[in-house]
């Protein structure tokens, strides 16, 4: 089973590099950019079939390692099976 | 007393440490492997700064969950001393053995300069021989110092006095020009509730010998291995 995990700066924190981000997009023409978050984006293979112990233990990477929730945010996302069942 | 550098894959400042703790304040000093889980009988345990595992995922966050980081845990929780410089401090942070988490610099930059601290905390194993308001210039080296916290874990660590540097001017006045990386409050170093596990940004190792043209990093690590000492005289005395 594939997943991905996404690991973004909280909302509530400023994104130093999210903003450099934002400024350049502005300066090179695309206007209307309110925000962007830079995070990191995992895509993890699983040898579970089963989506919820999957989540879990996603979820679980996250809190111990893949993560910082001091500071960061994150999601999880099945992308199902591997060419078989999603 | 017996002093042990712990070295990562990526640590760069551990000869430094080794160099003032040996030669500097003549003291019997180990280089602690990051893979062993013993620390050898050390009193005073120091954390280098450098890239520890080449920064992967974040600063320290692979660092925190190596083997010598579960007995630098156990030491920390029997009370015994434990500083971290820089990378240090950020291994510190993820291993939650002091709050808090690191953030790249405000400005984007590598931040490669002389500051100013101002001392809160003189009672402190490792500040037992500076004063509170004292202004200490030492070097800081990184892109990740801007220390941050939830507004009430902050408004916590400032009224449990665990706030031990601030950035300041020469004159130690708190100034937003002062704060070379965007740190919360102006936070440079922060110590553990217990009081034994000591974490900052800049670097003492690099400014403790007159010959290098600044002293001011030398009181942090005589403190400690004073306290230290007086830990292990307690210690002996009690059996």
């Amino acid at each position: 089973m594939k997943a991905r995990v996404t690991v973004y700066p909280r909302r509530e924190i400023l994104d130093p590099q999210g903003k450099a981000i934002r400024d350049a997009l502005t300066r090179v023409g695309f206007s209307g950019v309110d925000d962007v978050r830079a995070g990191k984006s995992f895509e993890i293979s699983l040898g579970t079939a089963d989506p919820q112990a999957a989540a879990g233990q996603l979820r679980e990477m996250c809190e111990k390692l893949l993560a910082n929730t001091v500071v960061e945010d994150y999601s999880v996302e099945i992308l199902g099976g591997d060419g078989a069942q999603p | 007393m017996k002093c042990g550098v712990v070295v990562f894959p990526g640590s760069n400042c551990d000869h430094d440490v080794y160099h003032v703790l040996k030669h500097v304040l003549e003291q019997e000093v180990a280089f602690l492997w990051h893979q062993d889980d013993s620390l050898q009988g050390c009193e005073l345990i120091v954390l280098p700064g450098g890239f520890a595992y080449g920064d992967y995922l974040r600063a320290g966050a692979l660092a925190a969950l190596s083997p010598v980081m579960g007995a630098v845990r156990r030491h920390a929780e029997a009370g015994g001393l434990v500083l971290g410089i820089c990378n240090g401090f950020q291994v510190l942070l993820e291993a939650s053995l002091l709050p808090g988490a690191m953030r790249r610099n405000e400005n984007l930059r590598f931040q490669c300069l002389d500051v100013h601290l101002r001392t809160e905390r003189a009672d402190l194993p490792f500040t037992r021989r500076l004063r509170v308001g004292q202004v200490l210039r030492l070097p800081i080296a990184h892109a990740e110092g801007n220390y941050e916290d939830s507004p009430a874990r902050l408004d916590a660590l400032e009224a449990n006095g665990q706030v031990v540097f601030r950035y300041c001017e020469p004159d130690g006045r708190i100034t937003p020009e002062s704060n070379p990386n965007g740190a919360a409050r102006n936070i440079a170093g922060i110590v553990n509730a217990g009081g034994n596990v000591l974490g900052l940004m800049p670097h003492p190792e690099r400014c403790s010998e007159a010959v290098l043209g600044n002293t001011d990093g030398l009181a942090l690590f005589a403190s400690a291995v004073e306290a230290g000492s007086r830990r292990l005289q307690a210690a002996g005395a009690a059996r």
